[in-house]
C-alpha cells in the first residue's frame, strides 16, 4: 500500500536540488533558462504535492513513516535519514509549496535585471529544499540537516544584496541567533539519545504509551529535551525574547522576504513544538511555559507593530503576535486550530508584504478624503505615564535588540578582548606543545588517577571553547581566526577521546571533514592573499565584487569544516554526543558552545573577507547607512 | 584658513544648500541632484562634487571603452572632443589616455574623514550605534499614516514634543543621566554639544558635515520639510538644528555609556586637523579623460539628431488641418505625437506644458485637501472644485489596521488569510485593477462638474479665489496659443490632451505623472483648458488679442494614460453634432496610434515579443500596469536628451526614438524672443532637472540614486529605505534608469543665435543652466538652418559629423529588433 508514497516523498524532496543544480547550467544572465529551471521543479513539486496528498487522504489519512537511508550504523547507534507524513506535514508541505510555485513565478520577472539573479533563485531553490527536509523529516538527525540548510540558506537570502553594509551586518545576526536556536536542537538531540538510547523517530515520540512511560522514569531528563525545543522554537517563530531579528532580517529582495520571514521561515519554530507535541502534551510545567511565551510575545508585538511607521516591520511584528497566539493554541492542544492559523497567518502576511509598496498609494488617497487633524496622546483613558511609556517602550522593540545584544554578544566579545595578546606565533608556541603534551596524557590514559581523568575532558573542551571565542573576536588575522577554529576541533576530539572508550572510527569521521574543508580553506585564504593585499577581520573586505568564485569555494569550505551536512562532520557531531553522558552537562555545554562558536567564527570571515561594501573604491559603493 | 569663530547658521544653511531636495513621495519631483553645485560650470562643479562627496559623476572609463569597441562612440568623435578642447597636437596622447592608459582612482572623500575618528581613536561604531535610534525618532514623529499609534505628540515642534514625551515616560530614549538632564532642563544649543562632543571650534563645520552626509537621505527630508511644511498633508514642525541636536545627544549618550562622563573631546586630539570642504579640486588626467569620453559620447548622439534636422525636407503644414492636438511637452507624447501624424498626415500636433499655462489648486470632491496641478515653484492663488462626483473610494483588507491588533487580526487571519492566497494566485495570473493600484483616471471623476469660472464667491479660509476671472482666462488661453504659435488657421476641432500614468506597487508613481502638473495627471488641466477656450466670452476677449477662433471650432480636453497607452476624452456631450462626428473620426487614429506606440515601448521590455501583432502587444502593456510584480510598468522618461524647441516642420519625420521634448514655437511670430523666454523658464529647469536627475541616478546609483527598487520598505509613507534599519534613499531606482544613457539635455532652439542670447540673459537664473553648461544649447537658424552651439557664453557655427549609416534598414523593423537606443534618423 505505502509503496507509492515511499517512492514519491525522495523525489519530492530533492526536486529544489534539482531545479537549482538545473538553473546553474544556464549562464548567469541567462533569465529564461533559470527561472524555466525552478518555476518547472516547482510546478512539479507542488503537482506532486497534490497528487501525493490526495492519495494519502484516499487512503485515511494513515501516518506514515519510511526510514529512508541509514548513513552510519554500528552497534547500539545508527544515524539514519528517516521520513514521516502525516496532517501536519501535510498542511506545511501544501502551503510550502504552493507559496514557493507563486513566488518563484512572481520572482521571476520581478528579479529581471538584478545582479545575482541566478544566486537568488538557487538560494530560493536551497531554502526549499531544507524546508522540505525539515518538515518531512521522521527523526530528530534528518529534522537537523534539514535546519542547517534553512540557517544558511536564510543568510545567503538577507545579505543578497552583499555589496552594502547593513544587508551583511543583519544577515550575521540573523545567522548568529539562528545559531543559539541550534543549540537547543543539539542538546535535545543529545538528551533524547539518553532518553531513548536510540535516535528516535517522531512515529516513535507520537506512540504515547512508550513516550509516558519513559517520561515517568525521567522527568528531569524529559522537560530537559522539552525546554530545548521550546529554546529553539522560540527562536526561529521570533518569539520573546528573540523577536528583533525578524524586521531586521527584511533585507533581501521583497518576494523573498515576503515568503520566507513573513510565512515559511518563521512559523517553522511552531511547527517543531506541533512535531513533537506527542512528547510534551502532558508536561504541565512545559506547557506553562508555552503559553507565558506566547502571551508575552504576542502583547509585545502587537504593541511594537502598532508605532511602527516602516510598513516591512509592522507586518513583521504583526505576525509574530499572531505565531505567539499559534504557541498558545498549541499549548492548550488545539492542534487544528494552530494549523488553520498558520496557514491564514501564511498567505495573509506574505500578500502584505508583496503589495506593500502601494501603501503610499493607498494610504495617502485614503488621508486625502479622510483626513481627522489628530490630537495629542495615545489615548484619551490612560494616563500620559503610563501612555507614554508604553509607546517609548514599543518604539524601542521593548529593548530586545539590546538585551540581546547586551546578554549575548558582549560576553563572548569581553572574553575575546581579554584574549588579544594570543598571536599566530604565541598560538604556535603554546598550544601546540600542550596538544602535544595532551596526545601524551592519551597515550597513557590508563595510568592516570581517576580522580584527576573525570575532569580532563571538561578541561580540554574549556581550551577548546576559549580558542574558538577568540577566533571569534579576533579583529584582523584570518590566518589566525581560522586556525583556531580547526585547534578547537582537535581539543573537542582530544576531550571526547579521553570521555569514553575511544572508538577512532568516530573520532577520524569526525575530523575527516574539518581537515579537509579545513585545509582548503586555509588554502584559499593565502591564495586570495596573493592576490589581494588587504585581507583582513576588521572591516567588511567585499573580496566577492573582484573574486566571486573564491568567495563560493570559500564558504563551501567554511560550511564543511562547521560540519554542515556536506561534510562527514555533520555525522561526527552526533557521534561525538553519544560519546558524552547524560550527567555531564559541562561538558555537553562546553562541546556544544564550541560548536555554535565554530560556526559563527567561520561564517564571520566569509562574511568580513568576502561580503560587504568592496574596499577597493574605484566604482560607486553605497553610503554605509543605505 | 582657520575658523576658530564656528557660526552655527552659515553652517546649516550650508549644509541644507548640499544635502538632498527631494520631497516626500506623493509630490514626488525630478530636479537637478547636485543642484547645490549649479552655480559652477558642469565638469568642474562635478569634479568637486566627486572630491567632496565621493560621488561618482560619469560612466566608468571601462563602460565607455566598451562602447568604443562596439562602435557606439565612434573613432570621429573621440580626436572631435580631443581637438575641441586640446586641439589637434595632442590628439594621439589623449587617445591613448582615453583607449588604453591604465588609471589608479579611487574615492576619498573630504566629508566623513574627521569623523571616521571616533572607530579609529576610541573604536566606537557611532553610525551603528546611533543611526537605528535617530531614524526610528525621525520616522515616528514624521510619519503619515503607517503606525496606528501615532506619535503622542504632534500639535508641537520636534523638540518640544520630545520634551513632553521625556517629561512624562519613565523610559528614556538616552541610557545616560548626564544626557537626559542635558536634554530636559538645559535644552543645549549645536555648539554647546560641539563644545562637548568635539572642543575645537575650527574642526565643528567638518564635523557637521559629516554627521549630516552619513545620512543624506534623513538629513535631507527633515531639512525638505523644514522649508516645505505644506509637504506633508498631517503638518509637523521640524527643522535641521532640532534633528542635528537631538543626534549630537544621542553621539554623547553613546559616549558616556561606553566611557562614563570622562571622555576627551575628539578635537582635543593633536593627529586631527581640519579639512577644506569646498576647495576646487585638483584636475587629473583621470578626470579629464572621463570628460572628453562624456563629451564623444554626447556628441555621437547630438550629432545624429543635428545631422537629421539639416536634411530634414520642411513640409509646411497644412492649411486646413483635419484637427490640431496639444500634447504636454513630455518626451512619452513624442512618439504618439509621430504616429498621429503619420497616421492622419492632415492633422496638426503641438507640444506645450502639460499643465497648459494653468496655474491652481485642485480639490477632488470630499477631498479634505487641495493638491496642486501646476509645476512645482509656482504658488497658485485659485482653487477649483470638484462637485457632483459619483466615484467611490475603494477599500482593501490588506492595508486595515485591523491586521495588525491582537484579536482582529486573530479573525481575519482565520478567515481573510485564505482569501489573500487566492488574491495572491489571481495577482499572478490574472492582474486586474485593485484599491492598491493608481490610476491617473481615476485622479478626477469625469462626470463631475468644476468650479471653473470665478462668480464673486470670498476667498477660502487659505486665501484662494475660486475659479478663475474672465482676465485670467483669457490670459491663459492667450499664451498657450501665442507661444506655441496657433494664432491662426484653427481646425474644427482641437484636442488639449493631459497625461498620466497608471501603475501598482510603485513608491515613485507621482515621478511617473506629469512634472509640469506637479506629479499629478494633467486630466483637470485639459478639461479645464478646453472648457475656457470653448468660452464665447473668453473668444471675444481673445479676438482684441488678435486671435480669431472661429465658431465652429471647438476645444476638447482629454488624458493620455503613458503606461497603458489609453486616452480618455471630457465633456465630449458639448461637442456640436458635426464636430461630435469629426472625433467619432478621430478617435480611431488616436487609438491605432496609441496601439503601435505600444508596440514601438515594447521593444524595451525583454517580457513582450515586439514582432507580435500591435494589437497583442498593447494588451500586455496594459497588464504590465497593473501587475504587482512589474518593477517596470513604464520606462518614464529613461533616454531623455533633447528638448526642441521650435516648430514641428523642424523635426516632422525625424525618428527620435522617444528621446525628446518638444515645446511648439513658431520664431516668425516672436521675433524679440518673448515667448521663447517664457517657454525656456519652464523648460531649462524641469527637462534640465528630469535630464540631471536621470544622469545621476544612472552614473552613481549608489549614492545619488536608489539603488534597486526590489528591496524597498515605505517609511512613514514619505519616502523609502532599504529594510528596516536604513537611511532614506532619495534619487531615481536602478529600475528607472537602468536603460538611460547619461547624456546631457541638448536644448535645440529654432531662432537666430542673437535673439536667444539675449532672451535667456534676461534671467540669470535661466541662463546659468546654460552658462554653465548643465544644459547643453544649439540655436538653429530658422532661413539657413546653420547650426550655432553655445558655449563658453558664446553661439559658435557648429558643423555636426555626419556619420550615421543610410543602411539602417527600416524603422520598424529597427523596431521589432533591438532593444537598444535607435539612431536619430529620417523616417524614409
Amino acid at each position: 500500500m505505502m509503496i507509492e508514497i515511499q517512492q514519491i516523498l525522495p523525489v519530492l524532496i530533492s526536486l529544489p536540488i534539482v531545479g537549482a543544480l538545473f538553473a546553474m547550467l544556464f549562464g548567469k544572465h541567462s533569465e529564461k533558462g533559470i527561472s524555466y529551471s525552478v518555476i518547472l521543479a516547482t510546478g512539479a513539486h507542488l503537482l506532486l504535492t497534490f497528487t501525493l496528498v490526495g492519495v494519502w487522504a484516499f487512503r485515511h489519512f494513515e501516518v506514515i513513516n519510511i526510514k529512508e537511508v541509514v548513513l552510519y550504523k554500528m552497534q547500539g547507534y545508527e544515524f539514519f535519514i528517516d521520513l514521516y507524513f502525516d496532517k501536519l506535514t501535510a498542511v506545511y508541505l501544501l502551503v510550502g509549496s504552493i507559496m514557493t510555485f507563486l513566488i518563484t513565478i512572481y520572482s521571476s520577472f520581478y528579479m529581471h535585471n538584478e545582479h545575482g539573479y541566478r544566486r537568488f533563485f538557487t538560494n530560493i531553490m536551497f531554502f526549499f529544499f531544507g524546508y522540505n527536509v525539515v518538515i518531512l523529516s521522521g527523526n530528530f538527525e534528518t529534522l537537523f540537516l534539514g535546519w542547517e540548510i534553512l540557517g544558511v540558506s536564510s543568510f545567503l537570502l538577507i545579505a543578497y544584496y552583499r555589496d552594502r553594509y547593513l544587508p551583511v551586518k543583519n544577515a550575521v545576526k540573523v545567522f548568529s541567533i539562528y545559531r543559539v536556536g541550534d543549540i537547543g536542537l543539539i542538546l535535545a538531540m543529545w538528551l533524547s539519545h539518553h532518553l531513548w538510547h536510540e535516535n528516535i523517530t517522531f512515529f516513535k515520540l507520537n506512540n504515547l504509551a512508550l513516550v509516558h512511560n519513559q517520561i515517568a522514569h525521567h522527568q528531569l531528563l524529559a522537560l530537559s529535551v522539552a525546554m530545548s525545543i521550546l529554546l529553539t522554537a522560540v527562536i526561529k517563530s521570533a518569539q520573546f525574547p528573540f523577536s528583533s531579528w525578524l524586521p531586521r532580517a527584511m533585507e533581501g529582495p521583497t518576494p523573498s522576504s515576503a515568503i520566507f520571514y513573513g510565512s515559511l521561515a518563521v512559523h517553522i519554530g511552531a511547527f517543531l513544538l506541533q512535531r513533537t507535541a506527542g512528547f510534551w502534551e502532558d508536561m504541565l510545567f512545559f506547557k506553562v511555559q508555552l503559553i507565558l511565551v506566547g502571551l508575552v510575545s504576542a502583547a509585545l508585538s502587537t504593541f511594537t507593530a502598532r508605532v511602527q511607521s516602516s510598513i516591512k516591520a509592522q507586518v513583521a511584528y504583526s505576525s509574530i503576535a499572531q505565531i505567539g497566539i499559534i504557541f498558545i493554541e498549541l499549548a492548550f492542544g488545539w492542534y487544528d486550530l494552530a494549523l488553520i492559523h498558520f496557514v491564514g497567518n501564511s498567505f495573509l502576511r506574505t500578500y502584505q508584504l508583496l503589495i506593500s509598496p502601494s501603501i503610499v498609494t493607498y494610504k495617502i488617497r485614503e488621508q486625502f478624503f479622510n483626513f481627522e487633524p489628530s490630537a495629542d496622546g495615545l489615548t484619551k483613558k490612560w494616563p500620559k505615564k503610563i501612555s507614554y511609556t508604553l509607546y517609548m517602550l514599543s518604539l524601542q522593540e521593548w529593548k530586545l535588540d539590546d538585551f540581546l545584544y547586551k546578554r549575548l554578544w558582549l560576553p563572548v566579545k569581553n572574553i575575546g578582548a581579554r584574549l588579544n595578546f594570543l598571536n599566530l606565533s604565541n598560538i604556535l608556541i603554546f598550544f601546540v606543545p600542550l596538544l602535544v603534551g595532551a596526545f601524551c596524557l592519551l597515550y597513557f590514559k590508563a595510568d592516570i588517577p581517576s580522580e584527576i581523568a573525570q575532569y580532563i575532558p571538561e578541561i580540554f573542551a574549556l581550551i577548546g571553547l576559549i580558542l574558538v571565542i577568540k577566533a571569534f573576536t579576533e579583529r584582523r588575522s584570518v590566518r589566525l581566526s581560522f586556525a583556531l577554529v580547526l585547534l578547537n576541533h582537535l581539543w573537542v576530539a582530544m576531550a571526547i577521546s579521553f570521555n569514553d572508550n575511544v572508538n577512532w572510527e568516530h573520532i577520524i569521521i569526525y575530523l575527516s571533514g574539518v581537515f579537509l574543508f579545513g585545509l582548503l580553506g586555509f588554502a584559499t585564504i593565502l591564495w586570495l592573499k596573493k592576490l589581494e593585499r588587504r585581507v583582513f577581520l576588521n572591516q567588511f573586505y567585499g573580496h566577492s565584487y573582484e573574486h566571486p568564485r573564491i568567495a563560493f569555494f570559500f564558504l563551501l569550505c567554511c560550511l564543511g569544516m562547521a560540519g554542515f551536512p556536506i561534510s562527514p562532520t555533520f555525522i561526527g557531531e552526533d557521534l561525538i554526543y553519544s560519546h558524552i553522558q547524560s550527567g555531564q552537562l559541562f561538558l555537553a555545554v562546553f562541546v556544544s558552545l564550541s560548536f555554535i562558536i565554530d560556526g559563527l567564527a567561520l561564517i564571520r570571515i566569509y562574511a568580513r573577507v568576502f561580503l560587504g561594501p568592496h574596499h577597493k573604491t574605484y566604482h560607486e559603493s553605497a553610503y554605509r547607512s543605505s | 584658513m582657520s575658523k576658530d569663530h564656528f557660526d552655527v547658521d552659515e553652517c546649516l544653511h550650508q549644509i541644507k544648500h548640499y544635502l538632498p531636495a527631494q520631497a516626500p513621495l506623493k509630490d514626488f519631483v525630478h530636479h537637478n541632484t547636485l543642484h547645490a553645485f549649479q552655480a559652477e560650470s558642469f565638469f568642474e562643479a562635478t569634479a568637486r562634487a566627486s572630491a567632496m562627496l565621493g560621488y561618482k559623476v560619469s560612466l566608468s572609463l571601462r563602460a565607455f571603452r566598451e562602447m568604443y569597441k562596439q562602435d557606439s562612440i565612434p573613432s570621429e568623435h573621440l580626436d572631435k572632443a580631443i581637438r575641441s578642447t586640446y586641439g589637434d597636437v595632442q590628439i594621439p596622447h589623449w587617445r591613448e589616455m582615453m583607449l588604453n592608459h591604465k588609471f589608479e582612482a579611487t574615492y576619498n572623500p573630504f566629508v566623513g574623514q574627521l569623523r571616521a575618528s571616533w572607530k579609529n581613536l576610541y573604536k566606537v561604531d557611532m553610525n551603528t550605534l546611533t543611526h537605528t535610534r535617530l531614524f526610528r525618532i525621525l520616522n515616528s514623529y514624521l510619519d503619515q499614516g503607517i503606525s496606528i499609534w501615532q506619535f503622542p505628540v504632534t500639535t508641537r515642534g520636534f523638540m518640544s514634543a520630545l520634551r513632553e514625551l521625556e517629561k512624562y515616560s519613565k523610559v528614556s530614549l538616552f541610557n545616560s543621566d548626564r544626557v537626559q538632564k542635558l536634554f530636559q532642563l538645559n535644552r543645549p544649543t549645536i555648539t554647546q554639544l560641539l563644545d562637548l562632543l568635539v572642543g575645537r571650534a575650527s574642526l565643528y563645520e567638518n564635523y557637521l558635515f559629516d554627521l549630516q552626509f552619513a545620512h543624506p537621505g534623513w538629513s535631507g527630508m527633515v531639512a525638505f520639510i523644514e522649508s516645505n511644511p505644506d509637504a506633508l498633508l498631517d503638518k509637523r514642525q521640524i527643522t535641521l538644528e532640532e534633528a542635528i541636536i537631538l543626534e549630537l545627544l544621542l553621539e554623547i549618550d553613546v559616549l558616556d555609556t561606553k566611557f562614563g562622563t570622562q571622555w576627551k573631546p575628539l578635537g582635543l586630539n593633536n593627529s586631527i586637523r581640519s579639512i577644506d570642504l569646498f576647495k576646487k579640486a585638483k584636475v587629473t588626467n583621470y578626470q579629464c579623460t572621463l570628460q572628453l569620453w562624456q563629451q564623444a559620447f554626447e556628441n555621437t548622439f547630438y550629432d545624429e539628431v543635428l545631422t537629421g534636422i539639416q536634411k530634414n525636407k520642411v513640409i509646411s503644414e497644412p492649411h486646413t488641418a483635419s484637427f490640431q492636438a496639444f500634447m504636454c511637452i513630455d518626451d512619452r507624447e513624442c512618439s504618439w505625437r509621430r504616429y498621429i501624424e503619420q497616421l492622419e498626415p492632415n492633422c496638426q500636433t503641438f507640444g506645450t506644458p502639460g499643465h497648459f499655462g494653468l496655474e491652481y489648486y485642485f480639490q477632488p470632491e470630499h477631498g479634505k485637501f487641495h493638491t496642486k496641478v501646476c509645476p512645482a515653484p509656482v504658488t497658485p492663488k485659485i482653487l477649483v472644485k470638484e462637485f457632483g462626483a459619483t466615484a467611490k473610494l475603494k477599500r482593501d483588507v490588506h492595508f486595515s489596521k485591523h491586521t495588525h491588533g491582537i484579536l482582529g487580526a486573530f479573525l481575519l487571519t482565520h478567515t481573510y488569510g485564505f482569501i489573500s492566497a487566492f488574491k495572491l494566485a489571481f495577482s499572478i495570473f490574472k492582474p486586474s485593477f485593485s484599491p492598491a493600484a493608481n490610476s491617473s483616471f481615476n485622479f478626477m471623476d469625469a462626470t463631475a462638474k468644476l468650479t471653473i469660472e470665478h462668480v464673486n464667491e470670498p476667498l477660502t479660509k487659505d486665501g484662494l479665489q475660486i475659479g478663475f476671472t474672465l482676465e485670467q482666462m483669457t490670459l491663459v488661453v492667450e499664451k498657450v496659443l501665442k507661444s506655441t504659435g496657433l494664432t491662426h488657421d484653427f481646425a474644427p476641432l482641437i484636442y488639449m490632451i493631459g497625461h498620466g500614468a497608471s501603475s501598482v506597487n510603485n513608491t515613485y508613481y507621482a515621478g511617473y505623472d506629469c512634472g509640469a502638473c506637479c506629479g499629478r495627471p494633467g486630466s483637470v488641466n485639459a478639461r479645464i483648458f478646453a472648457t475656457i477656450a470653448n468660452k464665447p466670452s473668453v473668444r471675444s476677449e481673445l479676438i482684441e488679442r488678435g486671435i480669431f477662433i472661429p465658431e465652429g471650432t471647438q476645444f476638447i480636453g482629454g488624458l493620455h494614460d503613458t503606461t497603458r497607452d489609453e486616452v480618455t476624452f471630457f465633456d465630449e456631450e458639448f461637442l456640436t453634432s458635426e464636430n461630435a462626428k469629426r472625433h467619432l473620426e478621430n478617435k480611431p487614429t488616436f487609438n491605432k496610434a496609441l496601439t503601435l506606440n505600444a508596440k514601438e515601448r515594447s521593444r524595451r521590455f525583454v517580457t513582450i515579443n515586439t514582432k507580435a501583432s500591435a494589437a497583442k502587444i498593447h494588451a500586455q502593456v496594459k497588464k504590465r500596469s497593473i501587475t504587482i510584480f512589474e518593477p517596470r510598468p513604464e520606462l518614464n522618461h529613461a533616454s531623455n536628451c533633447l528638448c526642441v524647441v521650435g516648430r514641428r516642420e523642424m523635426t516632422k519625420g525625424l525618428f527620435l526614438d522617444r528621446r525628446a521634448f518638444m515645446n511648439s514655437y513658431d520664431c516668425k511670430q516672436d521675433p524679440d524672443g518673448t515667448f521663447l523666454l517664457t517657454i525656456l523658464n519652464a523648460a531649462a529647469p524641469v527637462c534640465g532637472g528630469i535630464n540631471l536627475e536621470y544622469y545621476f541616478s544612472r552614473v552613481d546609483n549608489h549614492k545619488l540614486g536608489a539603488g534597486s527598487k526590489l528591496p524597498h520598505n515605505v517609511i512613514g509613507l514619505n519616502a523609502i529605505a532599504n529594510g528596516i534599519e536604513g537611511d532614506l534613499r532619495p534619487g531615481l531606482p536602478t529600475q528607472m534608469t537602468e536603460l538611460h544613457d547619461p547624456l546631457r539635455l541638448l536644448m535645440i532652439i529654432e531662432h537666430y543665435p542673437e535673439v536667444i542670447l539675449s532672451a535667456i540673459k534676461s534671467n540669470p537664473v535661466t541662463y546659468e543652466w546654460f552658462k554653465n553648461e548643465w544644459v547643453n544649447m544649439v540655436a538653429v537658424n530658422p532661413d539657413t538652418k546653420k547650426i550655432y552651439r553655445f558655449s563658453n557664453e558664446e553661439f559658435m557655427q557648429y558643423d555636426p559629423l555626419d556619420l550615421v549609416s543610410s543602411q539602417l534598414g527600416s524603422l520598424v523593423s529597427q523596431i521589432e529588433n533591438s532593444s537598444q537606443n535607435i539612431s536619430a534618423q529620417l523616417a524614409s
